[in-house]
């Protein structure tokens, strides 16, 4: 479980963040939605640490992250893993010495060992024979899919992903979300994942909360969404014909 | 006042590089990685200046001495101090300055700007660290060879301009020239200068490189600054410890 409690974070005068709280569960896919601009992406990098916060406090578990200083927040950080809006794959790498890179670092792990865990990671997103290929070889699903296998490689109790669909067909979206919420429910992970693609908020959403302005607006199941009746929300997702048209044939 | 926050920022930025490193073999790995890249791969570059640096000091000091009462051996001898002493050391890191440290630079900013940068601290890796030291160390091991590698090819190029291809003076004269006078102090004051200077190369360019903020752009404009605040260092530096050593 990861607690928010009243965080405000500002750049040049500029407060980006306003208290906001809320309480994201374990084992559960929570995601943060809201217009570009409105602050998600802040608020995601904020809990991860890195954004230092201005006031309030970030628990993981009991453990206070935002109190903590480097060295005692690389223990919560091997426990961290992070899907970037690119990927951020290491352009250098193979695809299995982008997913070995953390056992490496963090493990004192036999080389066969963690070949091992690289090719269980892989073959779980769906990942074969691509091995000794590199990043700039790869299509952005699949560099999404193996960001993915290099976040889980170290069996993370948390999960974060940042626009995980962003620039994918709607096919490859569905893939990758159906991937985020099988991983979440399987290693029951506390899984936050920030988007603005509607299909994720009804395909995975265990708990959605919207970010309107740097304010905490809306927090809910992604069922209440249509039973809502707040004004950002609402016209936030119903912005388009077909969602518009989703919400009038509900029952 | 820029001066002075970059100043802090560049010291801060150090004592993150020169921490604890996570991994000893990891590092060790990538400093024998970058070694190749930033070493073994400036060899050819540096063939090619030093040769033809040594050739134009002989044919062109050989031009100017109009004076038949100075021995032609002086050329050699000019020469070979020449290369020791500015020519090796300075133009070949100011050179280096532009091919390692726009590629550090260039490197660096593209993992800021493409979040492979916030991908290792997430994992609890040093990144400033795991990216910068190595290349620190790897520069400031492999530039001295470098340099003396330089001071050969252009003593060698010296000959091959003003004995072989021009009769500017004999292979005789050259020989007693190179050989006349030699300080060994100016072989240490060459090497230390070159250890500095690789210093400022990488660590000025990863600088850059560090905080980049933007994309491609930025990138590119990361890159200039690197080689262009390097290079003024450079010269710098080589006032203040050509004052402090040698007079």
């Amino acid at each position: 479980m990861i607690e928010v409690r009243n965080i405000y974070k500002s750049f040049d005068e500029v407060e980006v963040l306003k208290d906001i709280s809320v309480v994201f569960e374990q084992g559960k896919t929570n995601l943060i939605i809201g217009q570009s601009g409105s602050g998600k992406t802040v608020l995601l990098k904020s809990i991860v640490g890195l954004h230092e916060i201005d006031q309030g406090e970030i628990l993981y578990g009991d453990r206070n992250f935002s109190a903590m200083n480097f060295r005692a927040r690389k223990v919560i950080r091997q426990e961290i893993g992070m899907v970037f809006q690119g990927g951020a794959l290491f352009d250098s790498a193979t695809v299995e010495e982008n997913v070995m890179y953390p056992l490496d670092m963090f493990t004192d792990q036999s080389t066969e060992e963690k070949l091992e865990r690289a090719n269980f990671c892989l073959k779980r997103v769906n990942i074969e024979n691509a091995n000794d290929k590199y990043p700039s070889e790869l299509s952005g699903g699949m560099r999404k899919r193996v960001a993915i296998a290099r976040a889980i490689s170290l069996n993370p109790k948390y999960l974060f992903c940042d626009e995980p669909n962003s620039g994918l067909d709607p096919k490859t979206s569905i893939l990758i979300d159906n991937l985020i919420k099988e991983i979440t429910e399987e290693f029951q992970t506390t899984t936050i994942v920030n988007t603005h693609d509607m299909n994720s908020v009804m395909e995975i959403g265990d708990k959605v909360v919207f970010i309107y302005k740097g304010v905490k607006c809306w927090e809910g199941s992604s069922q209440d969404i249509f039973d809502s009746d707040n004004r950002e929300l609402n016209s936030f997702v119903f912005a388009s014909k077909l969602t518009k048209k989703i919400k009038n044939i509900q029952p | 006042m820029k001066l002075l926050f970059h100043l802090g920022r560049y010291s801060r930025l150090l004592a993150k590089v020169f921490a604890k490193p996570e991994k000893k073999r990891i590092y060790f790995r990538q400093f024998l990685i970058e070694l190749d890249r930033l070493g073994l791969d400036s060899v050819g570059i540096v063939f090619i200046i030093s040769i033809f640096m040594g050739a134009v000091i002989t044919i062109q000091t050989g031009l100017n001495l109009e004076n038949p009462f100075i021995p032609l051996y002086l050329i050699g001898y000019g020469t070979r101090d020449s290369m020791i002493l500015e020519f090796s050391s300075t133009i070949v890191s100011l050179i280096l300055a532009g091919k390692v440290g726009s590629n550090i630079a260039s490197e660096i900013g593209t993992m800021r700007v493409t979040e492979q940068i916030d991908a290792l601290e997430i994992m609890g890796v040093n990144s400033a660290s795991y990216l910068i030291l190595p290349k620190i160390l790897a520069a400031v091991f492999i530039n001295p060879f470098l340099v003396i590698l330089s001071i050969f090819i252009g003593i060698w190029g010296g000959w091959l301009g003003g004995c072989v291809l021009t009769d500017v003076l004999t292979t005789d004269a050259y020989i007693v020239g190179l050989r006349y006078a030699f300080v060994p102090f100016y072989i240490t004051y060459s090497l230390f200068k070159t250890v500095v200077f690789a210093f400022i190369i990488t660590s000025v360019s990863a600088y850059m490189g560090y905080f980049t903020e933007g994309g491609a752009l930025e990138v590119g404009r990361s890159s200039t600054k690197a080689v262009v605040y390097s290079s003024v260092l450079i010269l710098m530096f080589n006032l203040i410890l050509t004052q402090l050593l040698l007079a």
